[in-house]
């Protein structure tokens, strides 16, 4: 089962990651993940929050430019070799992985997830769950 | 020792161009009733006919033509000759609003070149030069213009167009260049690459340069001379009235010899259209005074400027103009392209933008830079920056379509660009010239 993302776009300027965290953290949005991406003039942060349409609404009121697009959510076990694995997974399947960014799976024990982006995601979905790999659902990383 | 192209004409008395311009303006005004259903009703709108017009005294009793006439009679609508008499077109850029299409018989063609004719020999050109044009051929009138003078001077001409810096740099030193044409931020930029090559003032053959289509200042002038080790001259014109050398500066260097017995100049006020007396600033317009296809007739160029009737040192007692020194509307000329925020506005919606848009013009490095900068929307945006870069370059190749010139697209956050209530801020020009 997939996961919503949000990505919001951000001008290269001293701050603005700052407003959109503020903006966030005024409405009491939690958030679960978040990777940032640059190039010469913009960015773009993705992040994975706890209420994904009241978020998007919140960034939109303070007149971000945001999208919810889906992603791919995996636990990564910390062994030599545990992305690796995963990885193949995706090689074998033919899925290619436009970019992936990894966050704290579990509080308590430590234990690291990964999101990967994909191009076709439901479809990724299903072959690599044909594999055997196992992915997370929203109510499995929410903590 | 001053050089003339034409030497009789060029140095003609006040009296004799005054009888040149007095035959000439009354056979034009005949022409265009004849022959320009619009001229004529314009002129029996204004309550005059040709049989008013005596001579070139009589001219203010003409109605202007404005830019906007050129928009409503495109493409034909101001055409003075059948159009199998006519060899040519030239056009600036545009959407059909805003292109002009001039039109040009091969009498149009021998009058244009010759005054280019007369620029290059001013410069020093004569048949022993070889003249490279680095302006642009095609529709716009920098390359043909040129190149016709040079032709007609006997130059050896090198039509090299513009662009492809190594190229020029290889034939202006493998030919001896001794004239180089072009824009002068090009010629700016030339000399930076020659520099870089290892070429000194005294290794490089040319001797002169013909720089016009766009405004430049005596620091860049100066700047250019000492890279270049060239005199370089400054020259003026526009589509409308035929392309480049409706005016030249000679070695004097102090305003633009106007070719009166071709082009008469006035400076209007631009509110009232009254004649302004010499040396005042003002709307400068143009009459054609023998052009055949594309006779032009006080024509408002919107072009700020001065004219001068003091005799010049060089000889030539052809009235000279200043530099123009700013607009009455609102266009923008970057490297040497008319350029209307109204085509860049007309880019962005048909792509999906929204008319909300700031341009900032700059003069970086002596070259022109355009910045289009528009607000980032929720349908334009997608999680794919690679997508997002190909938006990006779509818009970029749509202006390049629309103005002929490479501009940058630079995306901004959503309202941060001032909403145009009265009067939006949608030009910054940074450059100083």
């Amino acid at each position: 089962m997939s996961i919503k993302q949000i990505s919001v776009f951000l001008v290269n300027k001293p701050g603005t990651l700052k407003n959109m965290t503020s903006v966030l953290a005024a409405n009491s949005i939690d958030m679960r993940a978040i990777s940032l991406t640059e190039t010469k003039e913009f960015g773009i942060a993705r992040i994975v929050v706890d209420d994904v349409i009241r978020a998007v609404e919140i960034l939109k009121d303070a007149d971000f430019v945001a999208s919810i697009n889906s992603v791919i959510a995996v636990e990564i076990p910390d062994t030599p070799g545990g992305l690796d694995k995963i990885l193949s997974d995706f090689a074998a399947v033919d899925v290619n992985i436009e970019y992936m960014y990894s966050f704290v799976l579990s509080k308590a024990d430590g234990k690291a997830g990964m999101i990967f982006r994909v191009n076709d995601t439901a479809t990724a979905e299903s072959k690599l769950a044909a594999r055997g790999l196992q992915i997370l659902s929203w109510d499995e990383i929410k903590d | 020792m001053e050089r003339y192209y034409q030497k009789e004409i060029e140095t003609a008395s006040r009296e004799e161009i005054t009888a040149i311009q007095d035959a000439k303006i009354v056979k034009q005004v005949q022409h265009v009733w004849d022959n320009v259903p619009f001229y004529r009703q314009k002129m029996e709108e204004a309550g005059v006919s040709p049989a008013d017009i005596k001579g070139i005294a009589d001219l203010h009793k003409l109605p202007f033509i404005s830019k906007d006439d050129l928009k409503e009679q495109y493409p034909y609508g101001l055409l003075g000759k059948p159009l199998k008499d006519c060899v040519r077109i030239q056009s600036t850029s545009g959407t059909t609003g805003r292109r002009v299409v001039a039109f040009y018989t091969q009498h149009d063609i021998d009058i244009w070149e010759e005054c280019c004719a007369r620029a290059i020999t001013a410069a020093g050109g004569t048949d022993e030069d070889v003249c490279q044009v680095s302006y642009g051929y095609g529709l716009f009138t920098g390359g043909p213009g040129l190149n016709g003078g040079s032709h007609k001077v006997g130059c050896l001409t090198v039509p090299t167009s513009s662009g492809n810096t190594d190229r020029q740099i290889m034939f202006i030193m493998d030919l001896q260049a001794t004239i180089l044409c072009c824009t002068p931020s090009y010629a700016a930029y030339l000399g930076e690459r020659m520099k870089e090559l290892g070429y000194g003032p005294d290794d490089i053959p040319l001797k002169a340069g013909i720089f016009g289509a766009e405004a430049w200042s005596e620091e860049m002038r100066h700047s250019i001379e000492e890279t270049l080790g060239i005199k370089a001259y400054d020259i003026y014109g526009l589509t409308e009235i035929s392309g480049p050398g409706v005016s030249f500066e000679c070695s004097e260097q102090k305003g633009m010899h106007v070719n009166e017995d071709h082009f008469v100049p006035e400076i209007i006020d631009p509110k009232t259209g009254e004649v302004l007396p010499d040396g005042e600033q003002g709307e400068l317009v143009f009459t054609c005074l023998d052009k055949e296809a594309f006779p032009l007739i006080r024509y408002r160029t919107r072009d700020i400027c001065v004219l001068n009737h003091q005799k010049c040192s060089c000889g030539r007692t052809h009235v000279r103009m200043r530099k123009p020194m700013g607009r009455t509307d609102d266009m923008l000329i970057i490297r040497g392209v008319n350029v209307f925020p109204s085509q860049i506005e007309t880019v962005l919606l048909n792509n999906g933008y929204a008319a909300n848009y700031q341009i900032i013009v700059d003069r970086i490095n002596n070259t022109d830079t355009l910045d289009v900068q528009v607000e980032m929307t929720p349908e334009m945006f997608t999680d794919n920056i690679g997508e997002i870069a190909d938006r990006q370059k779509v818009l970029v190749d749509g202006l390049r379509s629309m103005l002929g010139l490479k501009a940058k697209v630079t995306l901004v956050a959503p309202k941060t660009i001032a909403r145009s209530e009265g009067k939006a801020v949608r030009v910054i020009d940074k450059r100083k010239i």
